[in-house]
């Protein structure tokens, strides 16, 4: 069985091919069965796996399949192989599952649209490439998907490509993602030069060996870190993914939700190894994540876009997944990351249901009352936001999110953090209720157009039920200590070590400060105030949040404004300058010469005499 | 004797299409199409029987007595680095015909005799083992890519063509004069006045003398690969010269920069080469980026694209002079994709040009939406070129980094730049022609066209994921150039290879003692 694994990549990978080469496909609808039918089979055969991996595991946890000798040359050699650990099932399990929902979703929601058949050839190398990067056993290969992703998320996110904007934020998220990109390139070149193999596992093993007591973790570690904050919009390097928002929405559900921009927290987990060498890595990782967590939510919460809301959401959540990462804790980061991938993705199929009705506004603010227009995705999207917000003991975000802060607690220097943790939980909270009472509640103020349907509303209940149930896989003591999403992980990551009796406030205050949030949501939100009337007396700093701090600028003014003005320099080829004057040497030389030929025979004769004198005294002389 | 036919096929298939002008418009192109694809063949035919002729140097050989009084003889000679630069000649060759078909409406005869002449050159170049006999084919491929854009050229094409001929020109006379030289120092040193290659690689010659030399050599090679700052005859040229001599240009005139560095500078010289590594790091750095924030700056695409060679050629320097087989693979493979690539690039301007009368990118916009499948080939060339893995070009790139990461990790991290930048400018092209809002109409591909871009696609889809056979052929000749093995690093060695850096660099002289 294990033997089909390298069919979980190559199924969508053909439904990629047979999108993009068949000139004409009979129907559009055609066209996303195709799309959909490649990433469904890919799933119902990852679950499958998944199943025999659940029954009969194999040999030490772990198959690894060989599809072709890539490159051998000079000593490197790479094999194009895939590796099934727990690690690898569970991120192919999320990307193809929620992958499969969000294609079944595709289907009504991009329905109509001209440039269907595109949509769904991205998505399905999408998909592809997701696979290969979280399958690879070896990083050049793993680098393969890494770039592969970067690049659908660029398609996408212009896929409406008329528009100028969309191009923008298009390229402004390949370009900022290749800076971190180029830092991991080059950390692929210390990791082979110093260790002398591209397999990841291989590569761990000699680490630890080879390179316990010296500096190259560090330089390893930091740079394969550069990789991982461009790819999940971390620190400084955030600012792609709002812009990102350009794209269909089902595309922000997917790539800039669920699975492309966790592919940085699935990095540094699987590299833990090299990670754990390089304590100072380590701790920049813990503080770029409750950096970005808090940073992210208070952008969040002035936000008028819904999709924004939910772009700087997303960023805040994988703060606290490079949160868990930092502290030492990467099962907790991987079980946040699967439960933010259901909630998520709710969220934003939810708010493509509502954009969808309002003929595509995506204006909060001009929204309301949709509780009763929309019964179904209004209780959808309130199972995943209460999930988001971590609302105690019925969501699995609560669970997520609660065992992070347990173990940021724990941790060596956790109090800071874990303060930021929680000031993170309640201001979470916060924005995700105000987006939901001014979206949900209050007056209608735009006529809505029909419901979400079959496709769209399957997913939305299936996510759902994902969102709140989706944590009892993985529960505190004191709620039945549940344990079989770190055992199932446990041949990856060893097991956690609850080292010291956490206090009892601890806990009330992970549990407290989302029901906070809720409360002064509703307090300054939910009874039917305007919004710029609350955030009034914010003042700048609303302004200041809005722009997310400010980085678009400051980037603008220390990189693109410099850029552009160095190549407006450079166009007119001053290097070209030196050569151009030997060619007017030789023009004047020639202008010069051509004066001397007057036909006049005294100047000749005199020229002649003159010429005579002179050689006649350098030979005497 | 294949190796002759490779030589003068193109010879005789571009007097057969210069004749055969008479017969219609499109008998030339066709005449050269079939010249062309009968001589790869020939070229396929090597490529699937080098497994088997392994165990010599050389692939192929044929030596006859030219002028022996001078010690001249007719030597050519292939192994797996010409040959896979003779296989993209006659590729991109092709590929170039079928681009100029409906471009060139006068005197199509002449125009395709002299492109099969510079192919001949080229080819000739990639296989000649005695420097006087290289040099003939290194000036026969000058002469008719000239004409070729003086007379059908695009506005300032006069311009442009003397300034390709004198930069080119410039350089080849200090490499012809280091040839005499060199032929004078080894005959009075062994008695045996000879230009053949091997006996020359072994000359024995102060270290003075062998730096001037090296010097002289790499100054011809630099012109045409190009290396900044000699590079500024290239926009010109590229921009001025018709499609199918713009294709040449870029994808196989600057590969003979490459390939000589490779097969004389390095061998013929190899100390001074060591000593002057840093310079020349130094340059492929400068180049790198220099090139890729100018194509960014660029209105005129074919100018654009012209820049972006100049920075990937910088690869290709550095790769050279780290010398070690990882970058010399990559050299190979970067030299290999840039060719397709940046010939299809040109391709797709030539076709915009020709549909819109206009260069200038400020005038275009939206095409996606009328010519998806030109967009579509416009993307993966695009790609190509910022280095996305599973195309060509990545491997290259990456294999060169490799390489000269062990040598020189200082060059390798700053050429590392050009990652972003070339992202910058690729993507740049395809919003400014391809996406926004949609300013004119235009035709798409023909079937004509497709037929050209769908092997050259298949080539860098191949050669992205399947590199291996390329790797291989070339594999054989890198154990006769003496190339040190870039030792992959074993348990316990891995700290103190890191921390050595540059010193672990070394050229191997074992051929000289």
């Amino acid at each position: 069985m294990y033997e089909l694994l390298w069919l979980v990549p190559a199924l969508p990978f053909a439904g990629f091919l047979i999108l993009a080469l068949i000139g004409r496909v009979p129907s559009a609808r055609a066209a996303a069965a195709v799309g959909a039918l490649s990433v469904g089979l890919s799933a119902a055969l990852t679950l499958y796996i998944g199943y025999e991996y659940l029954v009969s595991p194999p040999e030490g946890g772990a198959f690894t399949q060989s599809l072709w000798q890539w490159i051998s040359a000079g000593g490197l050699q790479v094999t194009a192989a895939l590796r099934l650990d727990a690690l690898s099932l569970l991120m192919a399990v999320v990307v193809t599952s929620v992958g499969f929902l969000i294609h079944l979703y595709s289907m009504r929601y991009m329905a109509g649209d001209d440039g269907l058949r595109r949509f769904f050839a991205y998505m399905n190398l999408f998909t592809a490439s997701m696979l290969v990067l979280v399958l690879s056993d070896n990083l050049l290969f793993l680098y393969v998907g890494w770039e592969g992703v970067g690049l659908c998320s660029y398609l996408l996110i212009g896929f409406w490509y008329k528009e100028r904007y969309n191009g923008y934020a298009a390229r402004k998220a390949f370009i900022v993602t290749r800076v971190g990109d180029t830092l991991f390139a080059i950390g692929i070149l210390v990791l082979f030069t110093g260790l002398g193999t591209m397999n990841i596992q291989e590569l761990m093993t000699r680490a630890t060996a080879e390179w316990a007591g010296s500096g190259l973790p560090t330089l390893a570690a930091a740079l394969l870190l550069g990789g991982a904050l461009g790819k999940s919009a971390q620190l400084p390097l955030q600012t792609w993914l709002p812009d990102a928002m350009a794209g269909p929405t089902p595309v922000s559900a997917f790539i800039h939700a669920a699975t492309m921009v966790t592919a940085g927290v699935y990095l540094i987990a699987r590299t833990h190894a090299l990670f754990d060498l390089a304590p100072e890595v380590m701790s920049v990782v813990a503080v770029i994540g409750a950096a970005t967590l808090l940073l992210a939510s208070f952008s969040a919460l002035v936000q008028k876009d819904i999709k924004r809301v939910l772009a700087y959401s997303t960023i805040s959540q994988i703060g606290y997944m490079f949160l868990a990462l930092g502290v030492g804790a990467p099962q907790a980061a991987m079980f946040h990351f699967m439960t933010h991938a259901f909630f998520k993705a709710l969220l934003f199929l939810g708010a493509g249901a509502v954009i969808l009705a309002m003929h595509h506004e995506q204006d909060m603010t001009k929204m309301g009352g949709l509780r009763k227009e929309m019964p179904f995705v209004f209780w959808t999207f309130l199972a995943g936001a209460a999930s988001l917000s971590a609302l105690p003991f019925v969501t699995a975000g609560y669970f997520s999110k609660d065992l992070i802060l347990s173990l940021v607690w724990q941790s060596s220097f956790g109090a800071v953090l874990w303060v930021c943790g929680v000031a993170g939980a309640f201001l979470t909270a916060l924005y995700t209720f105000r987006m939901v009472f001014l979206t949900f509640f209050g007056e209608g103020r735009k006529k809505t157009v029909e419901g979400p349907g079959v496709k769209m509303g399957l997913p939305l209940l299936a996510l759902a039920a994902l969102s709140i149930a989706g944590g009892f896989v993985e529960t505190p003591e004191f709620f039945g200590g549940m344990g079989l999403f770190s055992n199932f992980l446990s041949p990856v990551f060893p097991l956690l070590q609850h080292a010291q009796e956490e206090p009892g406030w601890v806990l009330y205050a992970g549990a407290g400060a989302p029901v906070a949030g809720l409360a002064a949501a509703w307090l300054f939100y939910g009874r039917r105030k305007a919004v710029d009337a609350v955030e009034q007396p914010l003042g700048a700093l609303r302004g200041f949040w809005f722009s997310g701090w400010g980085f678009d600028s400051a980037y603008d003014f220390i990189f693109v404004r410099p850029f552009l003005w160095l190549t407006s320099a450079l166009r007119g080829e001053p290097v070209d300058r030196p050569f151009r004057w030997v060619e007017k040497l030789s023009g004047s030389l020639n202008t010069l010469f051509v004066r001397t030929q007057t036909g006049k025979v005294r100047w000749y004769a005199t020229g002649i005499t003159i010429g005579a004198v002179l050689a006649l005294s350098a030979v005497l002389l | 004797m294949i190796l002759i036919w490779i030589v003068f096929i193109p010879v005789i298939g571009g007097l057969l299409a210069r004749l055969s002008g008479g017969l219609g418009r499109s008998a030339p192109a066709w005449v050269s199409l079939g010249t062309l694809t009968i001589a790869f063949s020939l070229t396929a035919g090597l490529f699937a029987g080098a497994g088997e002729s392994a165990e010599g140097r050389w692939l192929a050989e044929v030596k006859l007595p030219w002028i022996s009084q001078l010690g001249v003889s007719f030597h050519l000679a292939m192994d797996g680095l010409s040959l896979a630069l003779v296989a993209l000649t006659f590729f991109l060759g092709a590929c170039a015909v079928v681009s100029s078909w409906t471009e060139v409406r006068e005197r199509s005869g002449l125009f395709q005799l002299n492109l099969m002449l510079t192919i001949a050159g080229i080819t000739g170049a990639f296989l000649a083992m005695d420097l006087f006999l290289f040099y003939f084919f290194w000036e026969l491929m000058l002469i008719p890519m000239f004409i070729l854009i003086a007379l059908w050229g695009h506005e300032n094409r006069r311009y442009a063509s003397i300034k390709f001929f004198i930069f080119t020109q410039a350089g080849s006379l200090l490499m012809l004069v280091a040839i005499l030289v060199l032929f004078f120092i080894h005959g009075r040193a062994t008695g045996e006045y000879t230009f053949s290659y091997e006996a020359l690689l072994s000359t024995p010659m102060g270290y003075t003398a062998e730096f001037l030399l090296m010097l002289a050599f790499f100054a011809a090679f630099a012109v045409k690969l190009p290396v900044f700052p000699f590079h500024t005859w290239l926009p010109e040229a590229h921009t001025e010269a018709p499609t199918a001599g713009s294709v040449i240009l870029a994808g196989l005139l600057l590969k003979t920069g490459g390939y000589g560095l490779i097969r004389f500078v390095v061998p013929l010289f190899p100390e001074a080469s060591f000593d002057f590594a840093p310079y020349a790091f130094a340059l492929a750095v400068i180049g790198i980026i220099y090139g890729a924030v100018l194509a960014f700056g660029q209105r005129d695409i074919k100018r654009l694209v012209a820049y972006t060679s100049v920075s990937h050629m910088g690869f290709v320097l550095l790769g050279v002079y780290a010398w070690n087989e990882l970058a010399l693979q990559g050299v190979l493979v970067q030299m290999v994709c840039h060719g397709v690539s940046t010939g299809a690039l040109f391709m797709i301007a030539g076709a915009l040009q020709e549909r819109l009368h206009t260069r200038d990118i400020s005038e275009m916009g939206g095409l996606w939406t009328g010519a998806p499948k030109m967009g579509a080939a416009a993307l993966v060339f695009a790609l190509a070129s910022l280095g996305l893995p599973g195309l060509g070009n990545f491997i290259g790139e990456f294999l060169v980094f490799l390489g000269v990461f062990t040598v020189s990790p200082e060059a390798a991290i700053l050429a590392a730049a050009g990652l972003v930048l070339s992202a910058i400018y690729s993507l740049w092209i395809i919003q400014r022609v391809f996406h926004g809002p949609q300013k004119t109409g235009i035709t798409d591909f023909g079937r004509r066209e497709m037929a050209a871009f769908v092997p050259m696609i298949a080539v860098i889809v191949w050669l992205g994921l399947f590199p291996q056979p390329l790797l291989d052929l070339f594999g054989q000749t890198l154990r006769t150039l003496n190339v040190t093995a870039s030792v992959p690093v074993e348990a316990g060695s891995g700290v103190e290879k890191l921390d050595a850096g540059s010193a672990v660099y070394r050229i191997s002289l074992t051929a000289r003692e």
